[in-house]
């Protein structure tokens, strides 16, 4: 029994959990066509959040309501818009998401669990501001690397 | 050997004539909201940029993201992601393609006045920027 527990320990030290705890970029959204709009139009005001934080369902309702995206006027002209729709669902992620926010990839519960060692004073330095703000800690999240490699915290 | 001479001289004339396309276009449909308009004015652009609308705590002025300044790199209130520049003389790019110009003016407008910014306020903002030495 306390080897089990040894080794389960071990293989969570070890990284077997990465899928789970490091999020890893998926190639095949990078390597679609609609990838540079993707970044173009979604990272004008934040970091084009790669598509598969969010599931379908999630994209569908974020982008039938760009007018009115987190207090903001992100409208774009309807072929606009179907072309960063379809390369949102062709990517989707399948997690869960708040029934009460499911726009909002920051109150998704395997967003709060990975940033839960971080009290609230963090998320309010003038240096982060807001969960939005990805690149404040994640240096890398531009390319869409998200690894613990790259993690900064400001002071 | 004809051609690509032209074809250079397009380029280097390219951006200028976006610009003052774009002023034309502002220019005709201004003349259509007011048949009293005249020309657009910088300076009146400088106070529209600068202008403290009050709607919302963050985003009451272009200059809450942008700065007063628009050489300068701004930064989103709300997201503290950088912005690059507003003006040409800083950023090439800027008033380069008119549905972009028209995108941003949409969506700005409605997040800092609450409402569509007619004709006459975007010339007179593009003048201003083109202004900014």
């Amino acid at each position: 029994m306390k080897n089990a527990i040894l080794i389960l320990l071990g293989l969570y030290a070890g990284g077997a959990w990465a899928g789970h705890d490091e999020f890893t970029p998926s190639a095949a959204a990078a390597k679609d066509p609609a990838h540079a709009a993707w970044r173009e139009e979604c990272g004008s005001c934040h970091v084009a959040y790669p598509p598969q934080l969010l599931p379908a369902a999630s994209w569908r309702q974020l982008m039938a309501n760009l007018e009115r995206h987190f207090g903001t006027d992100a409208s774009l002209d309807p072929a606009r818009r179907q072309v960063l729709l379809d390369h949102a669902l062709r990517h989707a992620g399948r997690q869960r998401v708040d029934p009460a926010a499911p726009l909002s990839i920051s109150k998704s519960p395997w967003f709060v669990h990975e940033h839960d060692e971080l009290g609230a004073a963090v998320w309010r330095r003038p240096a982060v501001k807001s969960p939005a703000n990805c690149q404040a800690c994640h240096s890398r999240a531009e390319q869409g690397d998200f690894g613990e490699r790259g993690i900064r915290v400001p002071r | 050997m004809r051609i690509p001479i032209v074809a250079l001289a397009l380029l280097c004339l390219a951006p200028p004539l976006a610009h003052a396309d774009l002023l034309a276009g502002y220019a005709a449909q201004a003349r259509a909201e007011d048949p009293a308009f005249k020309a657009f004015s910088a300076e009146r652009g400088r106070q529209f940029f600068q202008a403290r609308q009050g709607r919302e705590a963050g985003v009451e002025s272009c200059t809450s993201c942008h700065t007063p300044d628009p050489r300068a790199e701004g930064r989103h209130a709300r997201t503290g992601k950088s912005i690059l520049p507003l003006a040409p003389v800083a950023n090439a790019e800027r008033l380069s393609d008119p549905a972009k110009v028209e995108k941003w003016f949409k969506r700005n407008c409605n997040d800092v006045l609450a409402r569509a910014c007619n004709a006459r306020e975007k010339g007179d903002f593009i003048a201003y920027l083109q202004s900014v030495r």
